[in-house]
């Protein structure tokens, strides 16, 4: 079984198309995995049925010669997506018992290409977490150093474990603020935000509208230029999906950066981060500059206030979209006497703590008398931090940064809202300046964690993330695996 | 924005609850408005920042609002509407009493 478990994404596309596989051998390899691995918690639904005749029937495509370009590929989806007749909870009880009657158009996309699904992966409620520890149902526990009970980070930190671990070959993620890249630097494995507009949001449970982002979680850059090949594509069912075609990314993969400026901002180097990191960061600038590249020291000013403007945005507009929730038209509901009683108690009971403080946040800061203070002021910071890329943009190809500034850190240490919200402090200003990029891994810290390193590029620019980001992967050769990885 | 470590306040916090409909255990209101004032209190530092002249942005995607003609194209399926509702009733969601 385990030489299965061993190709990546591309290679085992290959080894498909080239008949030395069958999916339905792989696809039953990884679903041993999923029950070896169940210890970590990955999986919310897995569904062994639908993964047996989806592999089946990709195994006709691939005999009969009408394959697709993910034909036969097992993974495993966030579960933010909805998924028709499988249920979507965004790891939150007051969805429990939530079975979507459509499909989401990422997910469609990767079926309408021959991808097989595994199952639904865990996530932080809502995807408002960096930890996995917001889930209704319990962290996911990060497959690196499985006996110390690291967290795998969040949101997506069922998607990130379940690759590291080889339980999926490659998942879906939702980044907001982060929630890709950090959780794919945790767990040793590449994480993509595409630019806002890449992917359709039609069918991914809304968090912070102007944001949210779907994306890939891989073992290697080339598995998530494949990957997102099949999810992006302009939807008419998204009113801010982007109406360009993205070129094929695999064709970027060897393009290398020779002559390509990349920029170096002084304000991410800050006062905690933890010096493995610097390191590795340092030791990434050397490794792109070998292969080429020119780099050139650059000021985004405004980095250290898109946490505070984050954390205005994100909450008001979570705060808005998850006012549906109100045990009406889906979801659990507490019965009442009165409407306005069944309205507080559903959604009392219903979301947990983390929620309930952004929706908190959220009301606040768009309520009467405090709008302009907050609201607008955060947008108006957006637009500088926006601005700031631009500027950086005219001198440089490529931004170069660390993904986070601490490696995982030891699940149930109970951390207060803020301190995890530091988390993102990397992440999240390209989010709010609606730009791609990408995580990878390029190293071990002292402990044998993983550090991610993240590289930004323009807008719309996946095609040279991709070239840029493939070459520090070649150049830095990060090869280990996870201790909890299925054998 | 007003000064930090007393932005809000329980009576405050009750009033935003009530807002957005949210039940809020007695027990849980203290805990609940001293992160609130944290997180309020971090975010105060944008007071910082200089942004007369400059106009908010609320979308990065720099295109206008596509247009699409007024068409029903997924008609017929109030089952599927409805299926997911806690109550429901000869075609409509059903909610407590609201008028006496």
């Amino acid at each position: 079984m385990s030489e299965l478990l061993d190709f990546n994404l591309v290679e085992a596309s290959e080894a498909l198309k080239n008949k030395k596989i069958s999916s339905l051998e792989l696809t039953k390899a990884y679903l041993k995995s999923i029950s070896d691995t169940s210890s970590l918690g990955a999986y919310l639904e897995i569904v062994e049925n639908k993964a047996i005749s989806m592999a089946k029937e990709s195994d006709k495509k691939l005999i009969d010669g009408t394959a697709r370009p993910l034909e036969g590929i097992p993974i495993g989806i966030k579960d933010m997506f909805c998924t028709k007749d499988i249920k979507t909870t965004a790891s939150s009880k007051i969805l429990e018992n939530f079975v979507p009657t459509y499909e989401s158009t990422v997910t469609q996309n990767l079926w309408n290409d021959g991808a097989v699904i595994l199952g639904k992966l865990s996530c932080d409620e809502f995807a408002m977490g960096s930890s996995n520890e917001t889930a209704a149902k319990g962290n996911v526990i990060n497959p690196w150093l499985k006996n110390k009970k690291m967290s795998p980070g969040g949101s997506s930190g069922g998607s990130a474990a379940a690759v590291a671990a080889r339980s999926a070959l490659a998942a879906t993620g939702t980044d907001t603020g982060g929630s890709i890249r950090q959780p794919a630097a945790f767990c040793g494995i590449t994480g993509l935000k595409p630019t806002y507009g890449r992917c359709s949001r039609w069918g991914i449970v809304a968090f912070s509208s102007s944001l949210d982002q779907a994306g890939p979680l891989t073992r290697t850059v080339s598995d998530a230029a494949l990957m997102l090949n099949s999810m992006a594509g302009y939807d008419q069912k998204d009113s801010t999906s982007a109406n360009l075609k993205m070129p094929d990314l695999m064709d970027y993969l060897d393009k290398g950066i020779k002559g390509k400026k990349i920029g170096i901002p002084k304000e991410y180097t800050q006062d905690g981060i933890s010096e493995d990191i610097v390191k590795f960061y340092e030791k990434s600038i050397d490794l792109l500059k070998d292969e080429g590249a020119e780099i050139i020291p650059v000021s985004l000013p405004h980095t250290k206030y898109a946490l505070p403007a984050y954390y205005i945005i994100a909450p008001a507009e979570a705060s808005s979209n998850l006012a549906r929730y109100d045990g009406v038209r889906y979801g659990a509901r507490q019965e009442a006497s009165s409407l306005d009683e069944m309205y507080e108690l559903t959604r009392g009971n219903g979301f947990g703590d983390e929620v309930k403080r952004r929706i908190m946040i959220g009301t606040y800061v768009l309520s009467s008398g405090y709008y302009d203070a907050y609201y607008l002021k955060a947008q108006k910071v957006r637009r500088l931090i926006k601005e700031d890329f631009e500027n950086v943009y005219k001198q440089v190809d490529y931004i170069l940064t660390p993904s986070t500034p601490t490696t995982s850190f030891e699940l149930g240490k109970k951390q207060d809202p803020l301190t995890m919200y530091l988390n993102d402090i990397f992440t999240v200003p390209a989010s709010l300046a609606g730009l791609p990029g990408i995580s990878l891994p390029v190293g071990l810290d002292k402990s044998g964690l993983p550090i991610g390193i993240q590289l930004i590029a323009n807008s719309f620019d996946e095609p040279g993330l991709i070239s840029t980001a493939r070459v520090l992967e070649m150049s830095a050769g990060f090869n280990f695996i996870a201790d909890g990885a299925a054998k | 924005m007003p000064n930090k470590d007393t932005i809000v306040d329980v009576p405050t916090v009750n009033k935003i609850a009530r807002l957005c409909r949210l039940d809020i255990p007695e027990v849980n209101k203290e805990s609940l408005t001293n992160d609130l004032n944290n997180i309020l209190g971090f975010v105060a530092q944008l007071d910082e920042v200089d942004t007369s002249n400059v106009e908010p942005l609320a979308s990065v995607t720099g295109h206008k609002l596509p247009l699409r003609s007024d068409d029903v194209n997924d008609g017929n399926i109030e089952d599927l509407v409805l299926k997911n509702a806690p109550e429901s009733s000869s075609g409509f969601f059903v909610v407590p009493k609201v008028i006496e």
